[in-house]
């Protein structure tokens, strides 16, 4: 075996340990490397105690948003297509931010199971088109993960 | 490839495709900004500030690129000690951290419009500015070395081992829930409407042809520093 031919024998073996070894460290990370739990994730780990900061993320479901009578504070729905959160939010939302689209609210429970939100974000999809050809459906399966 | 570790003769080509690069670039990434910003349609959803992808994707493409690359010449120096992979890996990674930068700045721009917030510490945005330390990292050892034109054994095993990133942020928004959307464009077709897709295809290989231009120019001025040296070092001896 020539000296050039050991070294790309040695060379692929650290490659290929160094990618175990990140994908076993990627993994281990799934839920602490989360940028925000769904509302699934939150059934899954069996609820979340009242007053824990948390970030919450999901689409916000259809005919959810509503506008309480002090105008400034919304409630709406966050869905992952099966499980719901109840958010409320009192402030200004970005632009983005609709019915049948992606959300992650900062904030916490309260006791009454409503999620209290102090910030809002808007997630949009993958999808770039021009406003003609716009459908009325807006889906996407990338944010109910 | 080791056809052109002579560097007389890589010279001899390098020099007269540079200028030629560097200006089909040019005229590329040009009329594909030109027509980014006045000839495509806006978003359905985020109207007139998607433009900014012309210049986000080709960036996020090119900084990721670039680490490959080093990776690859990485692998070339220590595995077949090919003479000018040392040479081709530092010449990347300054226009590499460059595009890097260049991704973060405009998707921090990009994100206060979009997504309400300059900057989250989200899988995607984590990992690139991960990307961007380890450019930095690269060039502060690529020039700690005494190497000429080439870099020490322990900068190729760092471009080596950085490139585990690489495939992180690739995948950063598939693995963990995260702001940022998932990729528009994979082997399997693209999201993006034809209408905005096209000036992008102009851009991103007008920026890479840039950027090998931004390389070959560069490794002839890490030869041409060593050749300089070494005739000072021979004069100085006499």
């Amino acid at each position: 075996m020539k000296a050039k031919h050991q070294r790309l024998v040695l060379v692929l073996l650290v490659v290929a340990a160094m990618i175990g070894a990140a994908l076993l460290a990627m993994s281990a990370l799934r839920d602490q490397a989360a940028y925000f739990y769904s509302p699934a994730d939150i059934a899954r780990l069996g609820g979340v105690p009242p007053g824990q900061a948390m970030r919450l993320g999901g689409m916000v479901a259809d005919k959810s948003i509503v506008h309480e009578a002090d105008g400034v504070t919304i409630r709406f729905t966050v869905t992952d297509g099966g499980a719901t959160v109840l958010v409320r939010y009192k402030g200004i939302v970005p632009d983005l931010f609709k019915e049948n689209s992606g959300v992650v609210a900062d904030g916490r429970f309260g006791t009454d199971g409503v999620f209290v939100a102090d910030t809002i974000l808007a997630k949009h999809d993958e999808r770039y088109m021009p406003p003609q050809l716009a459908g009325a459906e807006h889906k996407t399966e990338t944010l109910a993960r | 490839m080791h056809g052109f570790a002579n560097p007389t003769r890589f010279l001899a080509i390098a020099r007269p495709v540079t200028p030629w690069l560097a200006a089909a670039g040019v005229l590329l990434a040009g009329y594909g900004l030109y027509a980014g910003l006045f000839l495509s349609p806006p978003d359905y959803l985020q109207g007139e500030t998607v433009r900014i992808l012309y210049v986000h994707v080709p960036a996020a493409w090119l900084g990721m690129g670039g680490w490959t690359g080093i990776a690859v010449a990485s692998l070339a120096q220590i595995v077949w000690r090919h003479p000018l992979a040392g040479v081709a890996a530092r010449a990347v990674a300054v226009p590499g951290a460059l595009f890097t930068a260049l991704c973060l700045l405009t998707g921090s721009l990009w994100g206060r419009p979009a997504w309400g917030t300059w900057w989250q510490w989200d899988g995607r945005m984590t990992s690139m500015l991960v990307l961007l330390f380890l450019y930095f990292g690269y060039i502060a050892l690529a020039n700690a070395g005494d190497e000429r034109s080439g870099v020490s054994r322990a900068t190729a095993i760092f471009g080596l081992v950085g490139a585990v990133n690489i495939p992180i942020i690739n995948r950063s928004v598939v693995w963990w829930n995260s702001l940022h959307q998932p990729a528009s464009i994979t082997l399997g077709g693209s999201k993006i409407d034809a209408a905005i897709l096209y000036p992008l295809v102009f851009s991103a290989l007008g920026f890479t042809l840039i950027f090998a231009a931004i390389v070959l120019m560069r490794m002839r001025a890490l030869l041409a520093r060593a050749k300089v040296e070494a005739r000072l070092r021979r004069m100085a001896a006499a």
